[in-house]
């Protein structure tokens, strides 16, 4: 096992593992206070598109799949802040359609042999140097955001209607936050995939919420369990030689139903 | 002097008028009470004079200005504090809220708010519960908080919806005597359906049924007979039927 670690793909894998569990540990709890999961998932899906057309046109995929899905958050939050009716029901075609965008330009590509199962379910063989510089980008970014702007943040999520009356932009810091959620949701591509890059997105969030009384202590645990659960589904990936998405999600989800049975022990207990 | 002023606002969504012609006048610390049936656009009515709702023609006016400029001299208490519960958030963290858009240091809060935020709590009754999470107070309890962080920045004008309509009787009492303190330096505007409690400490009430009509109170506070029953006779006949 510890010979694995002179690897220097398992190296970035891991680094990568810790980088995209923080930065989905704080990113994922704004998603869940703000109810945001479903627009998360939206712009996960259609960052396929931005794949696909990277693909096409030759250019980096995590540079395309970026744009693309920066462009799918900003419309998502155009339509959710100015369409309040049936906004679900364009999410949902943004969804699709950003997929088969994907599809359609991966099938135009000539002689395309790339694996596609990576991008969907995650493949850590693939994280190199210069994506371990933009993960880490990413997350002093993200840091410095929640940081700085933590109390506006806060007031978004927890009452949106009196931030507005406190004088706080609530539309743009709900663009913000979706923005970075799409950030996030790339450089998860390449540790779960964008198919199961939900599941990290809530899971470990949703065991941190029941345990932190505030946003902060949330997004800390959040980070903490979220690394603790992907280095552990790497080392079982690593070691079945299973995909790492698939195990990784697998580990959280296997530890959310014992948090679940040990919360019930212990508030029958009292 | 008139710290709110409306004139022939009319405002609807979409196509159903909510409110049509409204006239009011609010003067500096009146206690004003707004009273009338469900869906007569009593909270519509407050949404407007905080600008979360804005009416096709300008017609308010809060310190002689438009609403949307005079945003930090109003506090707020919104009516459904039951809303977000689960919500990771502290007693006091939500207090603070009330600071938001004053002039803040880059991290945290400054000291002199988390006093301030103190101080707000102490008088609502619930400074020991500051660090407590706002999910685990009863319905009442976090209605105060509502209230300390509407007091937090220091409002000239207070509106509140329903305050009292998760509280016990105790409780209701204690919210209005506090309300009642601050009357003194504050104007007071709350919506309610509480009438009995309202008329003891409103000095003005107005009834909003899509139209509103106003009554100055302050004069006749006799509306308890010698038993201390509550006489609605003499209130409705004082407001008029056609409103009530």
């Amino acid at each position: 096992m510890f010979e694995a670690l002179s690897y220097e793909f398992i190296q970035n894998a891991l680094i990568a593992g810790i980088l995209v569990s923080i930065a989905s540990g704080i990113i994922g709890s704004l998603i869940v206070v703000n109810r945001m999961v479903f627009l998360a998932g939206g712009i996960a899906h259609t960052s396929y598109g931005g794949i696909g057309l990277a693909v096409y046109f030759g250019i980096p995929i995590f540079l395309g799949a970026s744009l693309f899905a920066v462009f799918a958050a900003l419309l998502i939050a155009f339509i959710t802040l100015n369409q309040k009716h049936r906004s679900d029901t364009f999410i949902g075609l943004i969804w699709a359609v950003g997929m088969a965008i994907g599809i359609l330009f991966v099938d135009l590509t000539p002689g395309y042999n790339v694996d596609l199962m990576s991008y969907l379910f995650g493949s850590i063989l693939a994280v190199s140097k210069e994506d371990l510089w933009f993960m880490a980008a990413l997350v002093l970014i993200i840091i410095t955001v929640v940081t700085f702007w933590y109390r506006d943040i806060l007031a978004v999520s927890y009452d949106s209607e009196y931030a507005r009356l406190r004088g706080v932009s609530v539309k743009t810091f709900y663009t913000i936050i979706l923005v970075l959620s799409a950030l996030t949701v790339v450089i998860a591509i390449k540790i779960v995939g964008l198919i199961l890059v939900i599941a990290l997105l809530t899971i470990p969030i949703y065991i941190a919420e029941n345990l932190s009384n505030s946003l902060y202590s949330m997004m800390i645990l959040s980070a903490i369990i979220s690394t603790i659960f992907t280095l552990t589904g790497l080392l079982v990936s690593y070691s079945f030689d299973i995909t790492s998405g698939a195990s990784i999600i697998l580990v959280s989800a296997l530890a959310l139903i014992v948090f679940l049975i040990l919360s019930k022990i212990i508030k029958y207990n009292n | 002097m008139n710290v709110i002023e409306i004139k022939n606002l009319s405002f609807s969504y979409e196509k159903d008028i909510i409110l049509e012609n409204v006239n009011l006048h609010v003067k500096e610390k009146e206690f004003l009470a707004i009273i009338g049936p469900n869906g007569g656009g009593k909270s519509t009515l407050l949404k407007l004079i905080i600008a979360l709702e804005k009416p096709k023609i300008p017609s308010i006016k809060i310190f002689g200005e438009n609403p949307s400029k005079n945003l930090t001299s109003i506090g707020y208490v919104p009516q459904n504090t039951n809303v977000n519960t689960n919500f990771p958030i502290k007693v006091i963290e939500v207090v603070m809220m009330g600071h938001v858009g004053h002039k803040k240091p880059l991290i945290g809060y400054k000291k002199e708010e988390i006093n301030c935020a103190l101080g707000v709590l102490e008088q609502v009754g619930m400074k020991e519960f500051a660090q407590n999470k706002i999910g685990s107070l009863s319905g009442g309890q976090r209605q105060r908080v509502m209230i300390a962080r509407a007091l937090c920045s220091h409002p000239k004008i207070l509106l509140l919806d329903e305050p009292t309509s998760n509280i016990d009787i105790k409780g209701q009492k204690e919210i209005y005597n506090l309300l009642k303190e601050l009357n003194k330096y504050i104007t007071i505007v709350v919506v309610s359906h509480d009438i009995s409690i309202i008329l003891e400490y409103a000095s003005s009430v107005a009834h909003v049924n899509k139209n509103l009509a106003f009554h100055d109170v302050s004069k006749k506070r006799k509306f308890h007979a010698n038993d201390g029953h509550f006489c609605e006779v003499e209130l409705l006949q004082m407001l008029g039927e056609k409103h009530v």
